[in-house]
């Protein structure tokens, strides 16, 4: 009895989080433009995101800001991984406070005072506005995930380098690196997931000349549901799916 | 300086000028900006004002906050009630199980929100899926208005939320030693009791840190109203987006923010002092 109130309840949350999803990609594949009667099997919708011209610069312009910021945190954030596990320096309270305090706060702020700190500098919003925004709250990501991974090896391989006159740039990327190298590239997945998913941060700082996917999404949602959409969430979905497994996988790994 | 100093200096400083320059100085801008005048031009202007704390607290928007606060506070709850006993089953499950279980709470926690959202217009608008289900099954004779509604809203938030819950939760009670459960029901405690008594305070702290997960993020997802909600529906994150995007008014949306920040170091406060008494409870 027991067990089964266990079994229905799990599966009914379940349900819940993967129902609609399921739903959405379903029925991209719908003929029907105006009802939510299914009319047949299609790709038309797919087809026809591929002949609409802005949808497609925004998934570009989503993608370049995707790549080029994930792969800035990544590098940035591996090393400040590295700078709060070896070394001691001054205000490393301060370094922790503050990656803890972009994880946790809520975007909304993130956003806002980003806007603010380019405007009064007078910097115009677009790509660069929004690469920096996106390296930001990708990087915490990124020092913690690495971070765990460092602090989880044995530091005495380390030692055992420099004794045998390792300099420290190869025992950085002879010894640790490669075996930091799953969670690095974990933190690269999950930054770029993060990145391409975000609408909170990138609606405030990006401009009226560059668009990107999810606000486009954003905004044509707030004017109307087209197919177009259903199909464009579904590849949206899709990848991040991709993305988050691959992570998933390489994150376990270490654990063994 | 040696090799090994250079690459310290530049890890360091690498980050901790990103750091300062991109969450430190603007984190200080909201709160100095707070303090400031509005202007049309320049968006702020001396002189310093206690003006827009005192504007928060005046009835008309005290009350829109509050209302917002009802929002997230409702979710938190919702989240848990769910949660709590999803959580609880998966931490039962035959251990070989679990990883699977787990992916499946990881997937929807990674993916976009504001995807998972749009589903939920296309199943709930007035000629959308479930509406066309009920009226094929012959269940209702016209459409259920379910869209723009404050019950919409609410499932919006659970459903983006609820894996912020039950991922700490789940963390907690996978770890908790079964033999203290048996213990208490060797010596003669019924369930209630057991869970009452030795469950729930041992899986405070990821209680505590569920709730902070999604109270905090549920006061900012200003598009979930903007999709689902009606007119009047408004978190604390659309009250801040219309003053900086309609308004104009940044030391207002300011001095909102500050007031989300405040409310999250309070929340973070008291979940470390209570997880360290916690932990010091545990040792002794």
């Amino acid at each position: 009895m027991k067990r089964w109130i266990g079994i229905s309840w799990v599966s009914c949350v379940f349900a819940f989080l993967y129902g609609p999803l399921l739903v959405l990609m379903v029925f991209s594949f719908n003929q029907a433009r105006y009802t939510s009667a299914w009319q047949g099997f299609s790709f038309t919708w797919y087809a026809s995101l591929l002949e609409n011209q802005h949808l497609l610069d925004a998934f570009v312009n989503s993608l370049t800001v995707a790549f080029v910021s994930s792969l800035a945190a990544t590098a940035m954030g591996t090393l400040g991984a590295f700078a709060v596990a070896w070394y001691r320096f001054a205000g490393k309270q301060l370094f922790f406070g503050l990656v803890y305090s972009v994880m946790m706060s809520p975007d909304i702020v993130m956003g806002i005072s980003l806007l603010m700190l380019f405007v009064t500098a007078g910097i115009h919003p677009g790509f660069f506005t929004l690469l920096v925004a996106h390296i930001t709250f990708c990087l915490p990501f990124v020092i913690v995930l690495v971070h765990a991974r460092i602090a989880g090896f044995d530091p005495a391989v380390v030692d055992a380098a420099r004794d045998l006159g390792a300099r420290e740039h190869e025992v950085f990327f002879k010894i640790v690196f490669p075996m930091i190298l799953p969670a690095v590239l974990a933190g690269w997945l999950l930054s770029f997931t993060l990145s391409l998913d975000d609408v909170i941060i990138s609606f405030f700082v990006t401009g009226p000349g560059f668009e990107i996917l999810p606000l486009k999404i954003y905004s044509m949602v707030k004017l109307g549901v087209t197919p177009e959409v259903n199909a464009l969430c579904t590849i949206l979905f899709v990848l991040t799916l991709a993305a988050v497994l691959v992570a998933h996988f390489l994150i376990k790994e270490k654990k063994k | 300086m040696n090799e090994k100093q250079g690459f310290k200096f530049f890890a360091v400083f690498l980050n901790m000028t990103w750091f300062a320059l991109f969450v430190l100085a603007p984190g200080l801008m909201v709160v100095g900006i707070s303090f400031l005048t509005r202007d049309i031009s320049t968006f702020f202007t001396w002189p310093l004002t206690l003006d827009h704390y005192r504007e928060l607290v005046d009835p008309v928007y005290a009350k829109v906050l509050g209302n917002s606060l009802v929002y997230s506070f409702n979710t938190t709850l919702l989240c848990l009630g769910i949660g709590y006993p999803f959580a609880w089953f998966l931490s039962r499950a035959p251990r070989h199980r679990r990883p699977l279980l787990l992916m499946m709470v990881i997937i929807p926690f990674w993916t976009s929100s504001l995807i998972r959202t749009y589903a939920l217009v296309i199943l709930m608008k007035a000629n959308g899926i479930i509406n066309t289900v009920l009226l094929a099954a012959g269940l209702v004779s016209e459409p259920v208005s379910m869209l723009y509604t404050d019950a919409a809203v609410y499932v919006g938030l659970v459903y983006s939320l609820l894996p912020f819950m039950i991922l700490p939760l789940y963390a907690v009670l996978e770890k908790m030693d079964i033999r203290l459960m048996e213990a208490a029901r060797d010596l003669g405690a019924k369930s209630l009791q057991v869970f009452l008594h030795v469950v729930l305070p041992l899986s405070l702290p990821g209680v505590m840190a569920g709730c902070i997960m999604v109270f905090l993020p549920a006061m900012g997802l200003f598009y979930i109203p903007d999709l689902l909600g009606g007119a009047k529906t408004m978190l604390v994150g659309n009250f801040i987006k219309n003053q900086f995007l309609t308004a104009g008014n940044w030391p207002f949306g300011s001095a909102a923010s500050v007031f989300l920040l405040m409310l999250m170091v309070v929340m973070l406060g008291v979940y470390f002092f209570i997880s360290s008494r916690f932990n010091r409870s545990q040792e002794s």
